[in-house]
């Protein structure tokens, strides 16, 4: 049986690799993939153009200004003078966000009265005006920290002192970048696997292997073999570029890491060959692959939390392989999770993949019309 | 009369097979409403964990800010430990640490220190909180200020925000979908009939007639045009009904500018479908070339402004991006032409270069 | 409406030359590497008959078609159609001529109806003039019953002829057919010839027609004989039956089974071909003389020797032996003589079906059939493309479950049996499915290890199947890039890596020419002579004499079961004392027909 399986592995390797189109698959958009998420899959925002309406020509209204032209996040793009030319700037996307310094403002700080300080920002993208409201609230917060200490008056009650952990600076590609270890593996796996029964039986192949003495068993492997070392390739290869070219930090095991990547292998494997054998032509393949691709994807919290989502699309994605790697990966890139605590995310992804792989295997030989 | 029998088969060939329809139709009912719900970024509820470890009236005036907001469910602690495993263990996403020492140094020149920690991992996420918790503070400093008769901190934010007043991520993210999923699927349905009918052999027969090849390109292009149509309407509607997305600008300008992009998709297509002649390959093709670049590059989820140079510039080959500045804007700011005409040029720009090409590429061979 | 060759008083037929080709080549590159489709190829085509463009598949026939129909552009040459350049003047060209594509370019899920609407509206045909154009072509083909219907719905036979009316809606001077008859079962074959030869003597219409079926060459008015891409030959058939003039002739030798009869002569010297026809041996030899019955089969006693009329296919392959001279053998140097006499096939029944059925929804693909076959037979599966002949075979090998009824492949059921039960057997589907992009070594050291061999016992039957198959200079090509005769070649080699009892071949010789079609029987009836139990499948009607015993199938159910020789003196008639399997395989669909509708 042994024989038979390294056989059909070899074959299996030998159609995949010597088909020039198929290594390309393999290779190419991987890569291409990592550095267009990696560089362009990015929340941070820096450069935000902005204008000021500086009704107050005070000196302390040029101290908080200075804030934000001292920061990395902000461009000053514009200066205004009436308050009829805010909404042409920030309607035309020219800014956008406007700061608004009030007649009264220093004459008001000056003399203890709260002054206020006006933002006016372009909502169409919420993500980015909230981030961007942070921003200008913590310039705000500095100086309010400098005056209060230079004019001896007394402070707040209490002040934040605030830390992140596990990414200090809040850097979004320590974020997406070990997740694209995942998405890639989970692409090029579905794939490697969900055509290759497809494409036997478009060519007439499977029938022909089907009459031989192999059993779906060993077929099962034979099939599931490839997509895992590829898999198992792709995955170290991305690691690598992760760790190297991006500088994310990898403080957990290894050997934590490919225990977890053995398992989510198993159960891409194990949907890829499901819907191989669901599938009589290729295209049918491809559309299966690229119907389970998109939601597993947008469903793991790959870019946005589970939890933002309603409570039922949160069940639903107890069925996505792709929802548990995720935490364990960004747990082993970034906490440094050890094995234990990420058990409860390792054995979802192994019943996945086993149910898969009976299902496929049976399917074999049941679906033949 | 060649062109009304060429668009009266396809419309024929529409009706008896139903893989077009649900190209048109269900896939982007489908494909909504998983984006819809399943991609958001306003973070409700976020399970934190509240150090107290001395709890006094102090203490209770600051913790019931968090306890009362929206955007926080708190767990109580009395120890750093048990907030740092439930941290560790996914639990919580954050933790305000109120040492034993607070309501004294509430008093101190300096004021007490608040620990805040949040779990870094997902930054953008980790940078709402903590614009949440400032947001928990300085509710609290006012809400203190008057309650002691003291002046509050010297410079306050008052903040505006225009367009989407509640910053509901949906309002922005929908019409950015609507704009992906349309590539997909204008893409996606040339590419596959006309591969089909190379498949098949039959453009092999049309061909040997009379027709000309526009007249084979349009025939298709009509009938799709009109399918799209359909496919964006309902995807307006489920944006406005389903989702409550509000739509400012007007109806004429949304249908102008959907055409109009309608026409870059379906071209995509027709180019795709011209250059693979197999449905299988241009099926491949259509998914690559058109979804990931939209999600992407597109603007509608990253901010194409903070990318680096390169990106940047390889956004402005990606339709979507000019669809999705549109639809932005006219569901939520208005008819606001300084920002439509450009991006419709752009779109405008981009059809007349597919169609140029496709003109060049599909002669009446089949070599 | 008359085509207007017959009211202008054009000149008479075949003194014009409608089509000229002038040195056309054309070469494609599939991956990179290139093939040369036509080299250099000349001829010319008169007004008013019929042409036949004779070739196996990969011949160049159908590029040739497309280049004619100005939808390909040669690499070189000067092709002019009606007076016409095709390759500057296409659409010129396009508007004046009818052109049928090898799948008949129908739209599957429109109607006979709105088939035959587009095709007008595309060419133009005024709304008026329609209704009376519409019955005449229905009237013509027999389809006038079943215009509502679904082109996908429609059968082989039917199919090709909607395509042909779809071409004819408005009456083109030039008519080119591409494959017309391929897959589809002799009574629609003989229709369609009717219809074109009809067209042609009364509309005065010059076609063009490409088939692989040799027969067909006997009825076209001239032949041109492409064969990998250039022009063996061309002129009225009979130029070509002049050529084997008193060289065929009918063998027989009485107590010896025929297939037996035709293996020895076929190695014998002097002998061009030797195929069975009829209760006969048919031969050509080399020379114009009656040969010596103590040469051609020595130590056989009782053998009749007669001289036959020659048929074009003679002709055809003494062409194709002069050419391939210089290759050596015809493919028979490996094989060892059969010993004459030995008949095995008188064991136990080995394969056993009983009241099968397979339901695809609502359609019979397979209704309720019953045979036998005994161990050491060539059984042969007849009939035309869907009439069951695959899915009983797909059945048998347990790759498809009956819905009904028992099938038995050495007492036990292939569909639930022990993986080990499946290695007594071979399969070799339809289309050539090996894995294209292996080479042909690792094709076979795959399928080796399949069948669970290793070492030295896997060593030696590569390369003894290697060279059995005449395939060891070709051991490191991809598999994909081998000629199509090479492929089925591997193929079988593939099937029968393992020695198995009982070999299932489906259409084993399609598309290949009459050459590589001669070898594959030699080494079917080889097989047969040590015992191996063959299935073949096949819609030549000729092949089916090389069986033991033979079924014949139309949709779904069998028609006559039994020795060749029976089945066809079931249909002998007064007028036809002696008909063919042709006309055998004719006359039971008519009556099975006339059983149908009386029903």
């Amino acid at each position: 049986m042994g024989a038979r399986i390294v056989a059909l592995m070899i074959k299996e390797f030998l159609s995949l690799l010597k088909d020039k189109k198929s290594r390309v698959v393999v290779v190419v958009p991987p890569i291409l993939q990592l550095i267009v998420f990696g560089y362009a899959a990015t929340f941070d925002l820096s450069h935000v153009p902005y204008a000021v309406y500086n009704e107050d020509g005070g000196a302390p209204a040029q101290d908080l200004l200075a804030g934000f032209r001292g920061s990395q996040n902000f461009l000053e793009s514009a200066f205004i003078t009436h308050e009829e030319q805010i909404r042409p700037l920030i309607d035309n996307k020219k800014v956008l966000m406007v700061v608004h310094l009030g007649p009264t403002f220093s004459r008001d700080l000056l003399s203890g009265a709260p002054a206020s300080l006006q933002v006016i920002i372009d909502g169409r993208n919420s993500n980015t005006a909230m981030l961007a409201l942070n921003y200008a609230n913590s310039i705000v917060g500095s100086f309010n920290e400098e005056w209060t200490k230079e004019h001896g008056l007394s402070g707040p009650p209490a002040r934040l002192v605030a830390r992140a952990w596990f990414n200090p600076n809040l850097e979004s590609r320590w974020f997406i970048v070990p997740g694209i270890v995942g998405l890639l593996t989970l692409v090029v796996t579905m794939l490697v696997t969900a055509l290759s029964v497809a494409r036997e039986r478009e060519q007439g192949t499977f029938d022909q292997l089907l009459v031989t003495p192999f059993r779906p068993v060993e077929i099962l492997i034979g099939k599931a073999l490839p997509g895992f070392i590829i898999g198992t390739f792709e995955a170290t290869v991305i690691t690598l570029m992760a760790v190297f070219w991006f500088k994310v930090p990898l403080l957990g095991s290894v050997i934590t890491l490919y225990a977890g990547i053995a398992l989510f292998l198993l159960s891409a494997i194990g949907v890829g060959l499901m819907i191989s054998s669901l599938a009589v032509t290729q295209q049918q393949g491809l559309l299966g692959a690229f119907l389970f691709l998109v939601p597993a994807i947008i469903l793991s919290g790959f870019t946005t939390p589970i939890a933002n989502m309603p409570q039922v699309i949160q069940d639903i994605t107890l069925l996505n392989p792709m929802r548990y790697f995720m935490v364990v990966l960004r747990g082993i890139f970034l906490e440094g999770a050890p094995f234990h605590i990420l058990i409860s995310q390792l054995w979802p992804m192994a019943v996945i993949g086993v149910v898969n792989l009976a299902l496929a295997g049976w399917l074999f030989r049941h679906r033949m019309y | 009369m060649r062109m009304r029998g060429l668009v009266r088969k396809e419309l024929l060939q529409v009706i008896r097979d139903p893989s077009s329809i649900a190209i048109a139709f269900l896939m982007p009912v489908v494909l909504l409403i998983l984006f819809g719900y399943g991609v958001s970024l306003d973070a409700e509820h976020v399970p934190i964990a509240l150090v107290v470890e001395h709890p006094d009236a102090e203490t209770a005036g600051f913790t019931s800010v968090f306890r009362q907001s929206r955007y926080f469910s708190p767990v109580g602690f009395r120890e750093m430990k048990g907030a740092e495993d439930a941290m560790r263990k996914g639990l919580v996403d954050g933790i305000i640490h109120l040492r034993e020492d607070f309501s004294r140094r509430t008093r101190d020149a300096g004021g007490a220190p608040v620990q805040v920690i949040v779990n870094g991992i997902d930054a953008n996420n980790a940078r709402l909180i903590s614009g949440y918790v400032e947001g928990a503070w300085s509710t609290w400093l006012q809400q203190k200020a008057i309650a002691d008769g003291v002046a509050g901190v010297p410079v306050q934010v008052e903040q505006r925000v225009w367009f989407n007043s509640e910053m509901r991520s949906r309002n922005f993210l929908v019409p950015g979908l609507i704009a992906v999923i349309m590539t997909l699927i204008g893409a996606l349905l040339t590419a596959l009939v006309v591969a089909r009918e190379w498949e098949r052999g039959t453009m092999e027969a049309l061909m040997v007639t009379p027709v000309t090849m526009k007249e084979i390109l349009l025939g298709k292009l009509v009938p799709y045009f009109f399918l799209g149509m359909g496919g964006m309407a309902l995807s307006v509607t489920m944006a406005v009904w389903q989702f409550g997305v509000p739509l400012r600008g007007s109806l004429a300008v949304l249908f102008a500018s959907s055409s109009l992009f309608l026409l870059v998709a379906l071209g995509m297509g027709l180019l795709i479908s011209t250059l693979a002649k197999n449905q299988f390959v241009a099926g491949q093709v259509a998914i690559i070339v058109t979804f990931l670049p939209a999600f992407i590059l597109s603007g509608f989820i990253f901010d194409i402004g903070s990318m680096p140079a390169p990106i940047r510039l390889f956004t402005h080959v990606i339709a979507a991006r000019y669809f999705v500045e549109i639809l932005q804007t006219v569901f939520l700011a208005g008819n606001v032409w300084p920002v439509i005409l450009p991006n419709a040029l752009a779109l405008l720009l981009m059809a007349a270069v597919f169609f140029g090409i496709i003109r060049r590429k599909s002669r009446k061979r089949l070599d | 409406m008359t085509a207007p060759a017959s009211t202008k008083g054009a000149p008479a037929a075949g003194e014009e030359r409608v089509i000229s080709v002038r040195e056309v080549s054309k070469i494609f590159r599939p991956g990179g590497r290139p093939v040369s489709a036509l080299a250099r190829v000349s001829m010319e085509i008169r007004r008013g008959i019929i042409t036949g463009l004779v070739g196996p598949d990969g011949a160049g026939k159908t590029t040739l078609m497309r280049i004619l129909a100005g939808l390909m552009i040669p690499d070189s040459g000067e092709v002019n159609v009606l007076g016409m350049s095709a390759i500057s003047q296409s659409l010129k060209v396009q508007a004046s001529i009818g052109y049928m594509p090898q799948r008949f370019g129908l739209y599957e899920d429109l109607t006979m109806r709105e088939n035959m609407d587009l095709y007008a509206d595309l060419q133009g045909v005024p709304e008026e003039s329609r209704p009376e154009r519409f019955q005449e072509l229905l009237r013509m083909t027999g389809l006038s019953a079943f215009t509502s219907r679904l082109a996908r719905r429609l059968s082989g036979g039917m199919k090709q002829k909607l395509g042909l009316a779809c071409t004819l809606i408005r009456p083109p001077q030039l008519l080119l057919l591409d494959e017309p008859t391929v897959g589809v079962d002799p009574v629609s074959r003989r229709e369609l010839w009717t219809i074109v030869a009809r067209l042609v003597r009364e509309g005065g219409m010059t076609v063009l027609l490409s088939t692989a079926y040799l027969d067909e060459a006997e009825h076209c008015g001239e032949v041109i004989i492409l064969h990998e891409g250039q022009v063996l030959g061309s002129g009225p058939p009979n130029d070509f039956k002049r050529q084997v003039k008193d060289r065929t002739f009918a063998v027989r030798a009485g107590g010896i089974k025929k297939r037996d009869v035709q293996e020895s002569l076929a190695v014998t010297q002097g002998v061009l071909d030797a195929v069975i026809q009829g209760d006969s041996v048919r031969v050509v030899t080399e020379t114009a003389a009656l040969p010596d019955a103590a040469t051609l089969l020595p130590g056989i006693e009782n053998v009749s020797i007669q001289p036959v009329p020659p048929r074009f296919e003679d002709g055809f392959i003494a062409i194709l032996r002069e050419l391939r001279k210089g290759e050596g053998t015809k493919g028979s140097a490996a094989a060892v003589a059969p010993a004459l006499a030995k008949n095995k096939a008188n064991g136990d029944h080995i394969i056993e079906v009983r009241d099968v059925e397979r339901r695809f929804g609502d359609f019979y693909a397979v209704k309720g059939i019953t045979f036998d076959v005994k161990r050491g037979e060539v059984f042969g599966l007849l009939g035309a493309n869907g009439a069951g002949k695959s899915t009983t075979f797909r059945m048998l090998c347990g790759l498809l479950p009956a819905s009904g009824g028992r099938l038995l492949v050495d007492n036990t059921d292939l569909r639930h049996a022990a993986a080990a039960a499946r290695s007594r057997i071979g399969y070799m589907s339809q289309k050539f499915s090996l894995y294209g992009n292996l080479s042909v070594r690792q094709n076979l050291h795959f399928f080796s290890s399949a069948y669970g061999l290793s070492g030295q016992r896997r060593t030696e039957r590569i390369s003894s199947v290697l060279e059995q198959f005449e395939l060891s200079g070709y051991a490191d090509t991809r598999s994909l890039d081998l000629s199509l005769g090479h492929k089925q070649r591997l193929a079988m080699a593939c099937a029968l890596m393992h020695e198995p009892d009982v070999l299932f071949l489906d259409e084993p010789t399609s598309g290949v020419d009459p050459l590589a079609r001669r070898e594959f029987w030699h080494r079917i009836n080889e097989l047969s002579g040590r015992g191996v139990t063959v299935l073949v499948t096949t819609h030549f009607m000729e092949e089916s004499e090389y069986c033991d015993r033979l079924a014949i199938m139309s949709a779904g159910r069998i028609l006559a079961l039994g020795q060749p020789g029976d089945i066809k003196a079931m249909a002998a008639t007064p007028e036809t004392p002696e008909p063919s399997m042709e006309d055998a395989f004719i006359s039971l669909i008519m009556a099975d027909e006339q059983a149908g509708d009386s029903r």
